[in-house]
């Protein structure tokens, strides 16, 4: 990510370290993974210590320290997803695409993340991909929502 | 600034308002253990272990005297039964982290704790925030923080900070009750500085 972009996104908020947070969110939304670059950036121009962006960014699950896949995945593996067969609707997505919970595989094409609740618990189980909702899925339907996504 | 009356340990104490308890109770020469407190440090509350009991109005309550402000007329007791048995407990969960430091183990003996009640996880940091907070407030350095949050939290230097400014200081070691932090600073300082023998052979 620019140096340039960052400094749009650190003016739009004024510069206020009392904005951290919302600057922080802004970059990762931007560029879906904060860089070593860009804590050190926004850290310089707040004129925030970078140990207190590390603690900030390192607290919240909202942000990402490696770089992240262009489709997120998000499995519900909540209560009631869970016992709908959220485990085997994992492991279809697990096989597909090579890569565990909290993972991104190499190539930068997905990014697999557990979550515990998305709050539609009648379409369970869930799964969201780049936010977008697919209930009551089965091993073959996550499959093909995961084609879907590729192509 | 007014003056505040209060009871420490049945001793009729005078404080300032905006003072804590543990404050008050330091000036009246009575002690009150504690692990994360540093007189040159803003209050943090973090291990919890200066405890009190305070009674109001006949109604008693447990209070952290190091964040805890005085209040007119209240009975503060530091030794009390349930105080000294959340101490104990306190010192137990605190081993599970950090068995060997010697601090804790001087608490032990004191409260009666037995080492060994809680599995051991021994990361050796008791989370006091006493190196975090000496860096950021009196070192201003900033050299080291705190990273993750609940079981995962632990301390982390900044190599790029740590490698201009920490041999020189090194100010907050001696600060630290389980000598973890030492450790953490070798580590890093390996890590950042490899020595040529370390260093894997090259493959012919």
């Amino acid at each position: 990510m620019e140096i340039d972009k960052i400094d749009q996104i650190i003016d739009k908020h004024h510069g206020e370290a009392s904005s951290l947070l919302q600057i922080l969110l802004d970059i990762q939304s931007e560029n879906s993974w904060l860089t070593k670059e860009a804590l050190g950036r926004v850290s310089e121009k707040l004129n925030v210590p970078l140990n207190r962006i590390q603690h900030i960014v390192t607290f919240y699950k909202a942000f990402s320290l490696v770089p992240k896949g262009r489709h997120q995945v998000h499995i519900c593996v909540g209560t009631a997803c869970h016992v709908r067969g959220a485990t085997r609707i994992l492991d279809t997505v697990e096989e597909a695409t090579g890569i565990k919970p909290g993972e991104t595989d190499l190539d930068l094409k997905f990014s697999l993340e557990t979550v515990n609740c998305l709050g539609c618990c009648a379409l369970g189980p869930v799964m969201e991909v780049d936010g977008k909702v697919h209930g009551k899925m089965s091993p073959v339907k996550t499959a093909e929502v995961l084609k879907m996504t590729v192509s | 600034m007014s003056e505040i009356q209060l009871q420490i340990d049945g001793k009729e104490v005078k404080a300032k308002e905006g003072m804590t308890l543990l404050e008050a109770a330091q000036n009246a020469g009575i002690f009150i253990p504690t692990l994360c407190h540093h007189e040159k440090l803003e209050p943090f509350g973090g291990c919890r272990f200066c405890i009190v009991e305070v009674e109001v109005n006949g109604w008693t309550k447990l209070v952290v005297s190091c964040v805890y402000p005085v209040e007119e007329n209240i009975i503060v007791r530091t030794r009390s039964e349930k105080v000294d048995r959340i101490r104990k407990t306190i010192i137990e969960l605190l081993m599970a982290h950090a068995p060997d430091s010697p601090q804790l183990q001087d608490l032990a003996q004191e409260y009666g704790a037995v080492r060994d009640r809680f599995e051991k996880d021994a990361s050796f940091c008791i989370h006091c925030g006493l190196c975090v907070r000496y860096c950021a407030e009196v070192a201003k350095k900033n050299a080291i923080g705190f990273v993750g949050r609940g079981i995962n939290k632990e301390i982390s230097f900044i190599p790029e900070i740590a490698a201009k400014e920490c041999n020189n200081c090194k100010e907050c070691f001696p600060l630290c009750p389980t000598s973890y932090l030492q450790a953490a600073f070798v580590l890093v300082e390996a890590l950042a500085f490899p020595s040529p023998s370390s260093k894997p052979e090259p493959e012919e």
